[in-house]
């Protein structure tokens, strides 16, 4: 308190004018911050006007229809989100079991020396840009799987097999990009399982260890139950990933929008038809149902996110509030 | 009777010691695994893209290619100057927005509003960047009916906010609350400690994570083929379209001429060494801070 009428140095008097500047500025922070939120409920808003022409012509039949002929104007998303769940789910089966393997490796297995060296080694598996990916899928990994396994696959199984049947053309199709989206959503997995697995207690595992079980029955019998909502979170993570991953996917799959049983022929999905279709469409409604399918790939996308999220808080609060 | 029992003892024994060794060998053998993909696409992009590297490449831009003639072959200056304006314009959209709701975040943090802007960073970093594409393709594209770099700096933006609100928001809540009371005491007015102690204390920090958004940035492919479209010419005007490392490395691998798809290798390159230089950049830093 500075009394008037007694002279005020000048220290004083800056400070009293700093003391008016909280308001604003907690103002300002919070309006940036609310931009944030702003932005969401933009990016919403405007896939759900982009929309609005497919809207009103196929309702909500534009998700079980399975004609895509822009010359005809007829759109229908089945393709697009039956490509798009099972090369996902491909990928998540493939990239799980090793996923969840590195994560118990890199929490308690791994001597500390090389514990990070190889955290970081995952890690830039990561990020690597998905071009990439895509880039070492056409010229390395689809000639040699296609020469090296679907080939001969295909004509040993594939009379009997639905999904295995050939003739394999170009090597691009459904398991290609499955495999390739594995080998991206692999780290995700890993390292959210590393992560949960080393919050769970020392306590828990001493106690088995004072029991007398091996290392793996710790692993098996401590670990694993106690993280395993995380684990399921972690796989999530890498699920939603996959689900909207773009460049790779458009690369290997062959973009053909098409439902065929079996996994080494042509498919597409949502995000890559997207991409290979958006900038060169002719008719608004071409256009508006890209942005339909956009919006519905978003909304799968946010339910597998919003469970692994779940998920993972549960496992991660229950030790102690850490996120 | 007494020796039937140990033996089945011994044999239960003897088959716990072997899943015990059987499955910790799977997950060595497992984290091997993980190394190859990265050994294989690492080196096959090093033996590929360092072929492509040569002056002209990076001092040339596009020059026509014709089915059996044997032309010069042109480089990528235009796809680098345009990565370099529209990662750089968004980085100066996304920074300023990104670290001050991270500010509000961890300084505010209390209240429901705190709880939604958190869930809105989530849902936002978790989204499939091709959707953030098509909004920027609606909302600009469409309306002013021009493909743009700038349409592709908004959605990187987009992209890197989430990004950056949480690294800030991490940073700041690593800084002491003695810290803040200590400034408190000497009389200093809370966004004054904010932004003269709290915010230099976590500078560092906070770039890393600018740093590491930008990266990320730099290689994202999907937002900008339906928004920046691409372009064989150098061009430095940002409201038209451009072209663009990631771009040109997905057109030239397309192309069904050799010369381009090398190029494209050499395009992959620059951006393997840019992200992973990053990473491991911002690693050493973070651990000599640590240390």
């Amino acid at each position: 308190m500075i009394a008037t009428g007694q002279p005020v140095s000048r220290s004083h008097r800056l400070r009293r004018r700093l003391r008016h500047g909280d308001v604003p500025f907690r103002l300002l922070a919070a309006t940036f911050a609310f931009v944030v939120v702003a932005l969401l409920v933009a990016i919403v808003g405007v896939a759900w006007d982009g929309s609005a022409a497919a809207r009103e012509a196929f309702g909500l039949g534009f998700l079980t229809r399975t004609a895509w002929n822009p010359v005809a104007g007829e759109f229908g998303a089945l393709p697009a989100i039956y490509g798009t769940i099972v090369s996902s789910a491909i990928a998540l089966l493939l990239a799980a079991p090793p996923g969840i393997m590195i994560g118990i490796f890199l929490s308690d297995l791994s001597p500390a020396r090389l514990r990070g060296p190889l955290s970081l080694m995952v890690e830039l598996l990561a990020a690597i840009p998905s071009v990439v990916y895509g880039m070492w899928g056409i010229f390395v990994f689809i000639p040699f799987f296609r020469g090296a396994i679907a080939e001969p696959v295909s004509r040993a199984l594939g009379d009997t097999v639905p999904f295995l049947a050939g003739p394999v053309t170009v090597g691009r199709g459904l398991l290609v990009a499955g495999i390739i989206l594995a080998i991206m959503i692999l780290p995700t997995i890993a390292a959210v399982s590393r992560d949960v697995l080393s919050v769970v207690p020392t306590h828990q595992r001493e106690a088995l260890l004072a029991l007398g079980a091996t290392r793996w029955e710790v692993i098996r019998h401590a670990l694993l139950p106690y993280a395993r909502a995380g684990i399921v979170g972690g796989m999530m993570l890498g699920l939603g990933r996959a689900l909207g991953e773009t460049m790779a996917a458009t690369m290997v799959i062959g973009n053909t929008p098409r439902i065929d049983p079996s996994l080494f022929q042509p498919a597409t999905t949502a995000a890559s038809l997207i991409a290979s279709q958006l900038p060169t469409t002719n008719t608004e409604l071409h256009s508006s149902a890209l942005v339909y399918l956009a919006l519905v790939l978003f909304l799968i996308t946010l339910l597998a996110n919003s469970i692994a999220r779940l998920l993972v808080w549960r496992v991660a609060g229950a030790a102690g509030g850490r996120r | 009777m007494f020796d039937t029992v140990a033996n089945a003892a011994s044999v239960r024994y003897r088959r716990r010691v072997w899943v015990n060794r059987l499955m910790l060998g799977l997950t060595i053998g497992s984290t091997a695994v993980a190394l190859v993909p990265l050994v294989l696409i690492l080196s096959y992009v090093v033996r590929q893209g360092v072929g492509a590297l040569s002056v002209g490449f990076f001092t040339e831009t596009f020059r026509p290619v014709t089915i059996g003639v044997a032309g010069g072959a042109g480089g990528v200056l235009h796809a680098i100057v345009g990565s370099a304006l529209i990662v750089g314009a968004a980085l100066l959209l996304a920074t300023p927005l990104g670290v001050l709701a991270g500010i509000y975040l961890a300084e505010y943090r209390s209240g429901p509003a705190a709880t939604v802007i958190r869930f809105c960073t989530d849902v936002l970093s978790a989204m499939p960047s091709i959707v953030v594409g098509v909004t920027a393709y609606v909302l600009i594209v469409q309306r002013t009916r021009q493909f743009s770099g700038l349409a592709g700096s908004i959605a990187l933006a987009v992209l890197m906010v989430p990004v950056i609100t949480r690294t800030t928001e991490e940073i700041l809540q690593l800084v002491p609350q003695s810290v803040r009371e200590a400034a408190a005491a000497l009389g200093a007015p809370r966004w004054w400690t904010t932004l003269t102690v709290v915010l230099p204390a976590a500078l560092g920090g906070i770039a890393t994570g600018v740093l590491l958004a930008m990266a990320r940035a730099a290689g994202e492919t999907a937002p900008l083929l339906v928004t920046v479209l691409g372009n064989n010419q150098l061009t430095f005007d940002i409201f038209g379209p451009m072209q663009a490392l990631p771009l040109l490395a997905y057109r030239y691998t397309e192309q069904p001429f050799a010369v381009l798809n090398e190029q494209a290798w050499g395009a992959a390159l620059i951006l393997v060494v840019l992200v992973l230089g990053t990473n491991i950049l911002v690693r050493a830093l973070t651990r000599r801070r640590a240390g």
